[in-house]
């Protein structure tokens, strides 16, 4: 749809001659398009990679009676609130600490940022290796302090926090660079028209510097809020969806059911999965950017 | 404009005929075939040895071996390369269920009228057919699941192998208070948490003679069949038992090998597959393990479960299917089977007419042989008499095994799986 509307009466208005945007709306076309519109129709197929049958909204009914999903549901939303809280809450503080007066800054700023470079499987590995449960480093570090350590990936309630305390760790670099531009942007402005007034630090936080992040924190929450609702790396990286379905998101749920050859499911799970996407993240970016006009 | 691209066709034309006159005058003096293996250590050392030995014995023809994942993966790079027309000439892939997701009527060679298809056991054809085609050969002797026990532990104890469950669950509570974990368990990789279920079968079929016809039909089901359930009980009862290694959540394959083997632990549900790699990573300790059949209720009717090894097929999209037959021929022969015997530990007995075992099998092949003898009871595993697996079982049965979900939660799950895979399968009465 959108590759339509330049080529065809973009020519009163655009720059460009019509035939200038004939290869990227060939690309959108077969390349994004396309494949999303066949998505549509093969949901409603059961098909295997030799043909297709149709069965209309089988797939769907069948997805929401999978007895996995709804927990597979929970556990994506309780996912995307916790990574994404957490982002929230330590990048802010950690960029509060990269924008004071310390020495190494920029060297510890960098630090900071160093996880979200490495790649997710090669982090998830390593944790898994660090969360065994006998002899992983961090349950063998609490032995030495005489704690016996909880079964961080193994315990089918603890599972999901482990992984998302890992995607924070790896994650909280992005918050904090994109806090750390935030802050710096305030004007000192404010902080001394506050300070007049005879404002402390926590009323300068609480009144000055977080009102005024507020665009930091609406990128945040949306980038690591979409981010935690279409989680799957991670995930299958450390627990691929376990012990048995206690760490399941929907992206895993979906990357089963094609693995087990369950083609016309998988599709219609992502159909499913986009909406749900669509109509959490809509109304969370709509809120964030209406109260961002206010200021 | 049209007469340059006119042009610019013929010139590409007429290269590829070139190209074409030249491969073909290459073919005339030797034939170059491809093949599939997954990535396994013993896969690939059996393939390599036979392909070296066919090669030597037909100097015009070299093969080319290429590797893949196992798992999941693994079948959908198979699946993939059939639908598009890629797959190499020869390719090595499961039997049973997993096979009859390929669709092998449409995208295999039917072997059926082949000579060399005559020495093959019955028990493997009926596991490489569908409809009126029978479609591969056995890349590997006849595998079992079944328990692994380490016989150090057992002479030290003063233990005798277990011929009911019942002895069995007696033998675990002696190793526990021994303070060694008697079942080992390794939950990091979730499908060897399926064992003890899929072992089990022996001893439903031995209660429900046509229990895999009624299940493939949809009529019999896993939690209406008390036998059934009973899989999915008996490793509750050895998780509520405390038998397990500590680190069962997160312990690998390689560790449960590692922990039978150096008597960690004392018992190890596995399949024969284990053997290879037993024998090659703890050549000392390799006779320090034994095997028997998952016991049942009855000490008179204690019987094996039967795996059936995978199969070397080829795609009717080949173009050297006659080269493809004369090393299926080779491979299905006794002089592949002594190829075979020489590069791995042999796990169990051939599938071929004429294919002897080496004096000196290990333990554990020495302990499973019986079963297949004369007098011996076995029966195949659920997923070589039905096409019907379904894909979840390995996570229902780590559930079951740390104590997540009851077994008879756990088996009607599984039959809402089995009824997905059966539609997606197209079976009828689903």
């Amino acid at each position: 749809m959108a590759a339509a509307a330049p080529t065809s009466h973009g020519k009163s208005r655009s720059l460009y001659p019509g035939w200038f945007f004939l290869p990227a709306a060939v690309i959108y076309a077969v390349l994004f398009l396309a494949p999303t519109l066949s998505s549509f129709y093969y949901s409603l197929t059961r098909w295997t990679l030799f043909n297709a049958t149709f069965i209309g909204l089988d797939n769907f009914v069948q997805f929401f009676r999978e007895p996995f999903l709804v927990q597979g549901l929970i556990n994506t939303v309780v996912y995307a609130v916790i990574t994404s809280g957490l982002k929230v809450v330590l990048g802010m503080a950690l960029a509060m600490l990269l924008t004071s007066n310390i020495i190494a800054r920029g060297y510890l700023r960098s630090v900071v940022f160093f996880p979200v470079l490495v790649s997710t499987v090669g982090v998830g590995i390593t944790f898994t290796v660090l969360m065994h449960p006998t002899q992983g480093m961090i349950n063998e570090g609490l032995a030495l302090l005489g704690i016996k350590g909880p079964g961080w990936l193994v315990d089918p309630k603890l599972a999901l926090f482990s992984v998302a305390l890992v995607d924070v760790w790896k994650g909280v670099g992005l918050a904090t660079v994109i806090y750390i531009a935030g802050l710096v942007a305030i004007p000192k402005d404010y902080y001394e028209a506050a300070r007049i007034d005879g404002a402390g630090p926590w009323q300068n936080f609480l009144y000055v510097t977080l009102p005024l992040s507020r665009p930091a924190t609406a990128t945040v929450i949306t980038l690591s809020f979409i981010g935690g609702l279409r989680t799957f790396d991670l995930i299958w990286a450390m627990t691929k969806g376990g012990p048995g379905f206690a760490s399941d998101t929907v992206a895993s749920v979906i990357y089963k059911q094609y693995q087990a050859g369950f083609y016309g499911l998988s599709t219609a799970g992502n159909v499913v999965l986009f909406i749900l996407i669509g109509i959490l993240v809509v109304p969370i970016t709509m809120f964030l950017n209406r109260k961002q006009g206010h200021e | 404009m049209s007469t340059k691209n006119n042009l610019l066709l013929a010139g590409f034309a007429a290269g590829l005929l070139g190209m074409t006159a030249l491969s073909s005058a290459a073919m005339a003096q030797s034939v170059n075939l491809t093949m599939l293996v997954d990535n396994a250590s013993h896969t690939i050392a059996i393939s390599e040895a036979l392909v070296n030995a066919f090669e030597e014995k037909n100097p015009d023809v070299s093969i080319e071996i290429e590797t893949r994942p196992g798992g999941g993966e693994g079948d959908n790079i198979v699946k993939t390369r059939l639908a598009t027309g890629q797959m190499t000439d020869i390719f090595w892939y499961n039997t049973g269920s997993l096979l009859q997701a390929l669709n092998p009527a449409q995208t295999l060679v039917d072997l059926s009228g082949e000579a060399f298809m005559d020495g093959i056991a019955d028990s493997f054809k009926q596991v490489v057919s569908a409809g009126e085609g029978v479609y591969g050969v056995p890349t590997r002797p006849a595998e079992a699941g079944g328990i692994f026990y380490n016989t150090k532990i057992y002479e030290q104890l003063g233990l005798s192998v277990p011929k009911t469950w019942d002895e069995f669950m007696a033998n675990n509570e002696k190793i526990k208070a021994a303070g060694i974990p008697a079942v080992i368990q390794t939950y990091g990789e979730p499908w060897t948490s399926q064992v003890i279920v899929l072992a089990d079968y022996y001893n439903v079929q031995s209660a429900h003679p046509d229990f895999a016809e009624q299940y493939t039909a949809g009529t019999a089901k896993f939690a209406t069949t008390p036998e059934a359930v009973r899989s999915f009980e008996r490793l509750k009862a050895v998780a509520d038992g405390g038998y397990f290694n500590e680190d069962f959540g997160a312990a690998t394959y390689e560790d449960g090998l590692r922990m039978i083997a150096q008597g960690e632990g004392a018992h190890y549900p596995m399949i024969t597959f284990a053997i290879p790699a037993l024998s090659e990573g703890y050549p000392d300790q390799i006779n320090d393990v034994g095997f028997f059949a998952l016991p049942g209720d009855s000490a008179e009717d204690n019987g094996l479960t039967v795996w059936m090894p995978a199969g070397f097929y080829i795609p009717q999209t080949s173009s050297n299917v006659d080269v493809a037959k004369q090393f299926l021929a080779f491979v299905a022969s006794p002089e592949g089977c002594a190829v075979q015997s020489e590069a791995v530990a042999v796990n169990g007995p051939y599938l071929i007419e004429g294919c002897e075992l080496p004096e000196d099998v290990v333990t554990s092949v020495s302990d499973l042989l019986p079963y297949f003898e004369e007098g011996g009871k076995n029966a195949p595993a659920l997923e070589f008499l039905s096409p019907i697996k379904g894909p979840i079982l390995e996570q229902l049965t780590v559930e079951v095994g740390s104590g997540i979900r009851e077994p008879a939660d756990a088996a009607a799950l599984y039959d809402e799986d089995v009824r997905k895979q059966a539609q997606q399968l197209g079976l009828s009465g689903w």
